[in-house]
């Protein structure tokens, strides 16, 4: 079967367009409707620009006109001149420079348009435009037009100040850079001024100059490694900070003294030089973990922005902010609930997957509950609300889960054990030889002790684990997995358990056809064509399934019947899909077997079962003889339901538990790390978030939603599981190569140590020697990308 | 020789201006997105051929 031309799904030849002389074939009408707005945009060469298939288009016609409120609009548009407003859009689905390039190029072609710009790393969207001749949801409109899903930009405090401090690093990068290089070449001036002998003026006026330099390095650029010192202290912790304060405000302090008093050494060139390698380490770290996938994502984000009231019989489109206890709302199909509440007209099924993880969608009818967020499938409700904002089941979820974040167990790094022996071997091995040259040359002792402190500066050591990491996390990047911490790599060499959610984890979140059993001789290709026809053209989860069959003519006379079925006519004879009760009442039959089987009859009598199911995903077999392999046990907690759960894991031979509610989750993995065990928990639900943020380590896997990926600590970003074995071995040789470069590390510490304390390294030693095993170190961490 | 002392500072001064540029670039936010603004000249130069007709 074909791709589609735009997304890469399969295609069906129903909807085909002929783009540069060839026939393109799509997976829907959506991206049918995407492809031929960009085509009849004249923007045809993003197909040929673009790195990668785009997300697939969602529905074609969508109502922005909620965003012309101006309630709506405060959060978003500012009013530049009288003229210009400024609206700032986040806009989701962009994957390459290319889409970047696509949206600015169809929003320029908007005469009301002055400036664009879209940020393909963070996916925000900046547009200046005449508000007066051009309305904001114009602007929506425009960019779904080509196949993103635009949304108003509402930036929290924390998210600020995030972006504030990526800024500041960068440029306290920068500064020691500059600094770095700099300080260098007077450095090399003053080294050869050691050998060949040098003018004292000379040799006085670099080091002014070097101390000139080194200034604002040490003040600016080095400045969070003292506060950082300074609150690990007062923690009454020594942590990797501490020797790198320590060595940095020594050295300089005594090197700036030594240039005053034109005496002893400078080790301007050995302080700016550690200062840039540490910041460039952590930089590289902060970039990964700020990534647009680790965006904090708030739970608000999945409601609608506006609601429909119903006021004296009319309806009014007001603010969600607006909507208080006991207004009646109608929500249409396909439509998200603003609030919870209790139907009070109408039937239809929902998806409260979002809340439960249960794909298969539950039937409501008049007096119903309904929870915010869970999606309404086929028809148009009219909801009376019960509880709105924070009284809804969803805000508890969202407060289950920060509970869960501040309880969540921190282990201590590697590097931090490391570093609190480190720090005291060396203070204590400075004061004896501080005492030793106090006795017998005192008027040394000041310089012997800071080459002591410059030459065992932690420089490698500290660079040890950072190295390995960000080359580890790069090299997990390029084979498909998006890691939040640094931490997190360090950390899954350790862990001894790990609990799978079912819906979408292990299995895809779609439904297929597993099985059909014909009961009155069809061929299974006729059986799919009859349902195809009858499910033609509904949003139901089901209709997805049979997508691929081919029919000729839809079925007439339909009627959904939420939570039963459906019903009607194709090609002259009545048809019945749905459960056994409702297509089948007057045979009486058994289920073959459990599982969702579907009962299909016509025109009374039976015609065939079909069982329906979530398919699971490529390689959970071998994934499952991997960790049994390495005496990891793995276990499966879902919240579906129970019969459906120990079906599926009965074949892999999992054991599982399933029906269980986020509490329950929760507790579950709080028990399992009472008795000892390190949790991995690999979930993809926001039912699974407050477990995600509870587990020792979480992974949010494949098309998870966007909050769980946010508080998760890795991403697949594929749905293959078998990242997950990479990542794992990935984890142990990272692991092992820290060990290696802190190894080296305290090696030439401990050789270095004794021909400091007998006063025989020269400060340009102290540099050469400094500066070398940093890099050794470094060197060292990149073999981990080079090697597969 | 002398001439270094003039040298080195007048040096300085153009690391004080590059410091100064570079806080204005990122402050400005020209590091923001690296991976767009490399590709865009690529596009822009393939889709002249293209004509680029406004509608309202």
């Amino acid at each position: 079967m074909l791709p589609c031309f735009h997304c890469g799904l399969p295609a069906v030849r129903a909807y085909t367009r002929e783009i540069a002389g060839v026939e393109r074939a799509f997976c829907c009408v959506g991206c049918q409707a995407v492809a031929s707005a960009i085509i009849e945009g004249g923007l045809a060469d993003f197909y040929a620009f673009r790195d990668s298939k785009n997300k697939p288009a969602d529905t074609p016609a969508k109502n922005f006109a909620a965003y012309d409120l101006p309630e709506v609009q405060e959060a978003f548009v500012s009013r530049l001149t009288p003229d210009d407003d400024e609206a700032l859009i986040s806009i989701g689905g962009i994957s390459c420079a290319a889409c970047a390039w696509l949206i600015e190029q169809r929003l320029r072609r908007l005469a009301a348009v002055r400036e664009v710009s879209v940020n393909a790393t963070t996916h925000r969207c900046r547009i200046v435009w005449q508000k007066s001749q051009l309305p904001v949801s114009e602007l929506f409109a425009a960019i779904h037009s080509v196949g993103y899903q635009p949304s108003p930009l509402t930036e929290s405090e924390q998210q600020r100040l995030r972006h504030r401090e990526a800024r500041r690093a960068l440029m306290r990068l920068g500064v020691a850079g500059i600094g770095m290089m700099q300080v260098g070449m007077f450095a090399i001036a003053l080294h050869a001024g050691d050998f060949q002998g040098m003018d004292g003026q000379w040799r006085q006026f670099f080091r002014g100059v070097s101390l000139l330099v080194a200034t604002p390095v040490v003040f600016f650029s080095a400045w969070p490694f003292f506060a950082n010192a300074r609150r690990a202290i007062s923690h009454r912790q020594l942590t990797m900070d501490v020797p790198v304060a320590l060595a940095i405000a020594l050295a300089y302090g005594a090197s700036a003294y030594a240039t005053v008093s034109n005496s002893g050494a400078v080790y301007f060139d050995s302080i700016v030089m550690f200062t840039f390698f540490l910041l460039l380490g952590r930089y590289l770290e902060m970039r990964v973990r700020q990534s647009s996938a680790f965006l904090a994502e708030r739970v608000a984000s999945l409601l609608p922005t506006t609601v429909d009231r119903l006021r004296d019989a009319e309806v009014e489109t007001i603010p969600l902010a607006a909507l208080r206890v006991g207004d009646r709302i109608c929500v249409a199909a396909g439509g998200v609930m603003p609030c919870d509440g209790r139907v009070a007209e109408g039937a239809s099924s929902v998806d409260e997957s979002v809340l439960t993880g249960e794909s298969a969608p539950r039937p409501l009818r008049a007096g119903g509950e309904v929870f915010a967020g869970t999606g309404n499938i086929e028809n148009r409700l009219l909801i009376q609300a019960l509880a709105v904002g924070k009284n809804t089941r969803l805000a508890a979820v969202e407060r289950l889960l920060d509970r869960a974040g501040a309880d969540k167990p921190r282990s201590v790094t590697i590097a931090d054990r490391v570093a609190s022996y480190f720090v005291a071997l060396v203070l204590l091995a400075a004061l004896g030889v501080g005492v030793y040259w106090y006795l017998h040359a005192p008027e040394k002792v000041l310089w012997v002790l800071l080459s002591v402190l410059v030459a065992t500066c932690p420089c490698a050591l500290s660079l040890a684990t950072p190295a390995a990491l960000t080359a580890g996390t790069l090299a997990l990047r390029r084979s498909g997995v998006l890691v939040s911490s640094a931490q997190f790599i360090e950390q899954l060499s350790a862990i001894d358990h790990v609990v799978f959610d079912k819906t979408g984890t292990l299995t895809e979140s779609e439904i297929t056809v597993a099985e059909i059993r014909s009961l009155d001789g069809k061929s299974e290709r006729r059986i799919g064509e009859i349902i195809a026809a009858l499910e033609a053209g509904g949003s139901h989860p089901i209709a997805g399934a049979f997508a691929a069959y081919r029919y000729c003519g839809s079925a007439s006379r339909v009627t959904h019947v939420p939570g039963q079925g459906v019903v009607g006519e194709y090609q002259g004879r009545r048809y019945k899909f749905g459960l056994r009760e409702f297509a089948g009442p007057e045979c009486a039959l058994d289920y073959p077997a459990p599982g969702m089987w579907q009962l299909l009859t016509e025109d009374g009598a039976p015609a065939a079962w079909v069982l329906l199911a979530n398919r699971a995903r490529r390689n959970i077999a071998p994934l499952l003889a991997f960790f049994a392999e390495h005496n990891i046990r793995t276990e499966l907690l879902s919240g579906d339901r129970a019969d459906n759960v120990d079906a599926f894991a009965r074949g892999y031979g999992l054991p599982a538990r399933g029906g269980a509610l986020p509490e329950d989750k929760l507790e579950h993995i709080r028990a399992l790390q009472a008795g000892g065990a390190k949790v991995l928990m690999v979930g993809d639900g926001i039912n699974d978030v407050p477990v995600l943020k509870a587990a020792d380590l979480s992974i949010a896997a494949g098309d998870a939603t966007r909050l769980a990926q946010t508080h998760a600590d890795a991403v697949l970003i594929h749905g293959d599981l078998l990242a997950l074995r990479d990542m794992w071995l990935m984890a142990r040789r990272v692991r092992a190569k820290i060990k290696q470069n802190f190894a080296w590390a305290l090696l030439y510490n401990a050789a270095i140590l004794p021909l400091a304390a007998m006063a025989l390294v020269p400060p340009y030693l102290a540099a050469i020697g400094m500066s070398a095993s940093s890099l050794l170190v470094v060197l060292n961490a990149t073999r981990l990308r080079a090697s597969k | 020789m002398a001439s270094l002392f003039i040298l080195i500072p007048v040096a300085l001064v153009f690391v004080a201006i590059a410091i100064g540029i570079f806080l204005w670039a990122v402050r400005a936010g020209q590091f923001e997105d690296l991976d767009t603004e490399g590709k865009r000249i690529l596009f822009d130069k393939a889709s002249r051929r293209s004509s680029q007709s406004k509608d309202p």
